[in-house]
């Protein structure tokens, strides 16, 4: 009796695990309600179709179907945890939550119990550091770097010479918004600008004051690190104190049609940073809409097509898949396991070539990740809105952050990392 | 006819006065703990502790901690979240600053310097009543949070303002961290919201409980009958803001693991921890863990159904989950406004008379 009863658990349990282990999975913690749906669902829409363009197309990865099994999180932390909780018994392979709060709670977690965090332009910075954050990737670029490319550009707009400019940076309250803080605080030592830091509490509808602010001192720049309602509400009261919109610049997460539209034709001339090339003019979009779009089979409305947000959401959603391919590679067979897509992720080769054959060229920057190496070339382009032709064009070439002051910042934090949670260094 | 005091006789004072009367209810009490002890442990995975029980354990310690101020004195408090962010960034700085002591004092200790913040917060009590004592608390919500933004020492100067739980152990078992077991994080709550629950039961019928609904009642007369109003308020704040600082202090460190005060400690906080009150029924223990139950469970009940087992969109069953949450507490406030503890106690007086009614 106790025997039947041990072998109808054990059935149930390889019956339970048995669909999981069929596809490749790869959660989509998405939000597409709250006060950040407006940013959200694009992303998500642009993640989940470029995988149901992988399956329609190609039958999957190497042969292997991918489940993209989405989960709302609303942005809160919570919410994370439980979809988190929720999808990690299928076996998956990489998490992408799309919000710094709950990759600050994940990296323990997914370090623990052996799933990918892979956070593209955003979570925590010196994960860049591969020995201390085994299982976390943030390439091609992080925060620092974005705030040192903003830095960069403005000093090649202003002849070389930064000192005695003012830069002011309007940030989320919160550990996203705080992440630029300490290396343009080092940035301006540096180059002798004065920074004024101006917190928006989250969601960031009522931002005034900061704004008044901004009148009196009329800085020359301004920074902004917002995400959400903040970014719409930030470039409205821009538009209403007059600021010159092109000395107004977000960083990535804060140039999106949807962030520029409400202000209308006053938006003219924002620019903001970017780690991707925009606009539907890529030849893998031809596929999309015959695979995707023409039979209906988008995700959301659909009607996104192209945006930055979705070209974001496609970009991570492309990094995943060659890793996942890399990884296949390297095992020499298709159902690969969650450690092994972590090897793909560290081995990840990612050339101009292969974005071409991808139906991307020139979309964004090379990766040649290598053990200590999760973070990517650090390098971003800075892009100017066109509010007549509703339109995102690059204004500068691809610029390299300043490595010479983000490596010891870098250095120092997962240092203080790696001493608070008890990891010894890898990669020697 | 199984449900009856009758045939139960008692034979002493303690016996009579004791929390369950009744056989039955006292069956069920203990057949609770059983299962809650040593049933569920062997059962518990990652995703029912961290999605389930975890939180509905300690939105049920806040919910008796809040239940106490608002249900039992009478005071209405709009700083809920305020003092559960002070709660975790007290047991983030023991924590980190005295990694040798034990886990569980760190916890008890959190609880401690909330008391002594909810007291401060408390003091207006004495001449402000009503709506005017709810904005006073509003301020200390507001004020606590930007507090924690703007000084760093709280967060230890951390890059980005969040406070991150480091792992601790208590004989040997992971208590907080990502190494700890479903068990383990469930146990540990489970333990302590046991304890509160039956501080806060024997508290609320004893001298200090009759003082505070004295004060709530009417605030005059119990003034007259020789009830110390100062007492009375400060201590219904103090005991009130302990188990509010604790339900933060686990919230941070066992459930969360890392936490930014903007988000995990908003005003939303405050008004779901008044929600679960409200609906669980003010003035009752047994309402506090039902309110918990309703708001935790009900969310992902729902999400499960709408997402899980019927496929829709994310974002249409999220809109319809906070639709059908809404629409569920108005319908509650209108048919019971007494809450979930008084449909419980409406049960058990038909059940006692059932089935001969007459």
């Amino acid at each position: 009796m106790k025997k039947s009863f041990a072998a109808l658990a054990a059935a149930a349990l390889v019956a339970t695990a048995a669909p999981a282990l069929a596809d490749l999975t790869v959660p989509n913690l998405s939000y597409r309600t709250g006060s950040y749906a407006a940013n959200g669902i694009p992303y998500a829409d642009g993640f989940a179709d470029y995988f149901t363009l992988l399956n329609e197309r190609d039958g999957g990865i190497g042969g292997e179907m991918v489940a993209v099994p989405e989960c709302e999180t609303a942005y809160n932390t919570e919410k994370g945890v439980e979809c988190y909780e929720g999808t990690k018994g299928q076996a998956a392979l990489a998490y992408n939550p799309l919000s710094t709060g709950i990759t600050y709670q994940l990296i323990p977690k997914v370090t623990a119990d052996h799933h990918v965090l892979y956070t593209p332009g955003y979570g925590r910075t010196s994960a860049a550091n591969g020995s201390v954050f085994e299982w976390v990737f943030n390439y091609p670029a992080n925060y620092w770097d974005g705030a040192s490319v903003a830095v960069k550009y403005l000093l090649d707009q202003s002849g070389g010479d930064l000192s005695g400019k003012k830069i002011a940076l309007v940030y989320h309250n919160s550990a996203y918004g705080k992440e630029p803080i300490r290396t343009l605080e080092e940035l301006a030592k540096k180059h002798g600008f004065e920074l004024s830091l101006l917190p928006v509490d989250p969601p960031g509808q009522e931002q005034k004051s900061q704004w008044l602010q901004i009148r009196r001192d009329k800085p020359d720049y301004v920074l902004m690190w917002g995400w959400g309602v903040m970014n719409q509400v930030a470039i409205q009261e821009a538009v209403n104190i007059r600021f010159p919109m092109e000395n107004f610049i977000g960083v990535w997460w804060s140039g999106s049609e949807n962030d520029v539209g409400p202000a209308g034709d006053k938006a003219m001339g924002y620019k903001s940073i970017s780690f991707h090339g925009v606009g539907d003019e890529f030849p893998i979009y031809a596929d999309l809409k015959q695979y995707v779009f023409d039979p209906g089979k988008a995700a959301g409305a659909g009607d996104n097509l192209g945006n930055v947000l979705y070209s974001r959401g496609m970009y991570a959603a492309m990094i995943i898949s060659e890793a996942i391919r890399t990884a296949q590679e390297m095992a020499g067979h298709s159902a690969v396991t969650p450690e092994e897509v972590r090897e793909g992720f560290e081995n990840l080769n990612l050339t101009q070539e292969r974005l071409t054959e991808l139906g991307l060229p020139g979309f964004a920057q090379e990766i040649h990740a290598t053990c200590a190496d999760h973070g990517g070339p650090g390098s971003a382009m800075i892009l100017q809105w066109d509010s007549s032709t509703k339109k995102w064009s690059a204004v500068s070439d691809w610029i390299t952050s300043d490595a010479d002051v983000l490596d010891p910042l870098i250095a120092e934090d997962s240092a203080a990392f790696a001493a608070e949670s008890g990891i010894t260094p890898r990669c020697n | 006819m199984f449900y009856r005091e009758a045939g139960d006789f008692k034979t002493s004072y303690r016996a009579d006065s004791q929390t369950f009367p009744i056989r039955l209810d006292r069956m069920g009490y203990f057949a609770a703990l059983i299962v809650a002890y040593a049933v569920v442990p062997f059962f518990i995975d990652d995703y029912w502790a961290n999605a389930v029980f975890v939180p509905f354990l300690i939105y049920a310690i806040a919910a008796i901690g809040l239940n106490i101020l608002v249900g039992y004195a009478g005071q209405v408090s709009l700083g809920t979240g305020g003092f559960m962010a002070v709660g975790a960034y007290a047991v983030y700085k023991l924590m980190t600053t005295f990694p040798e002591v034990p886990f569980f004092f760190h916890v008890i200790l959190a609880g401690g310097v909330t008391a002594f913040v909810g007291v401060l917060f408390g003091l207006p009590s004495l001449r402000i009543k009503g709506f005017y004592l709810a904005v006073a608390t509003l301020a200390a919500q507001f004020f606590l949070v930007w507090l924690f933004n703007k000084v760093p020492w709280f967060y230890n100067y951390s890059a980005s303002g969040q406070i991150t739980a480091p792992d601790r152990t208590m004989f040997g078992i992971y208590i907080t961290g990502a190494q700890t077991s479903a068990v383990a994080k469930y146990l540990f709550c489970l333990v302590i919201l046991t304890l509160v629950a039956l501080m806060a039961r024997n508290l609320t019928r004893g001298t200090v409980g009759r003082k505070w609904m004295a004060i709530r009642d009417m605030d005059i007369a119990a003034e007259i009958i020789g009830v110390n109003p100062l007492s009375a308020k400060v201590t219904a704040f103090a005991v009130s803001s302990f188990f509010i600082g604790i339900a933060g202090a686990l919230l941070f460190s066992v459930y969360l693991g890392a936490a930014e005060v903007g988000e995990s400690f908003g005003i939303n906080k405050s008004f779901l921890v008044l929600f679960m009150v409200i609906i669980g029924g003010l003035g009752s223990i047994f309402g506090s863990f039902a309110g918990a139950a309703f708001l935790v469970l009900l969310p992902v009940f729902l999400k499960n159904v709408l997402v899980g087992a019927l496929g829709w969109p994310t974002d249409v069953a999220a809109h319809l989950e906070l639709m059908i949450v809404g629409a569920l507490i108005v319908i509650f406030l209108i048919v019971e406004p007494h809450g979930l503890a008084q449909l419980w106690r409406i049960a058990k007086e038909k059940l006692r008379l059932w089935p001969f009614p007459h």
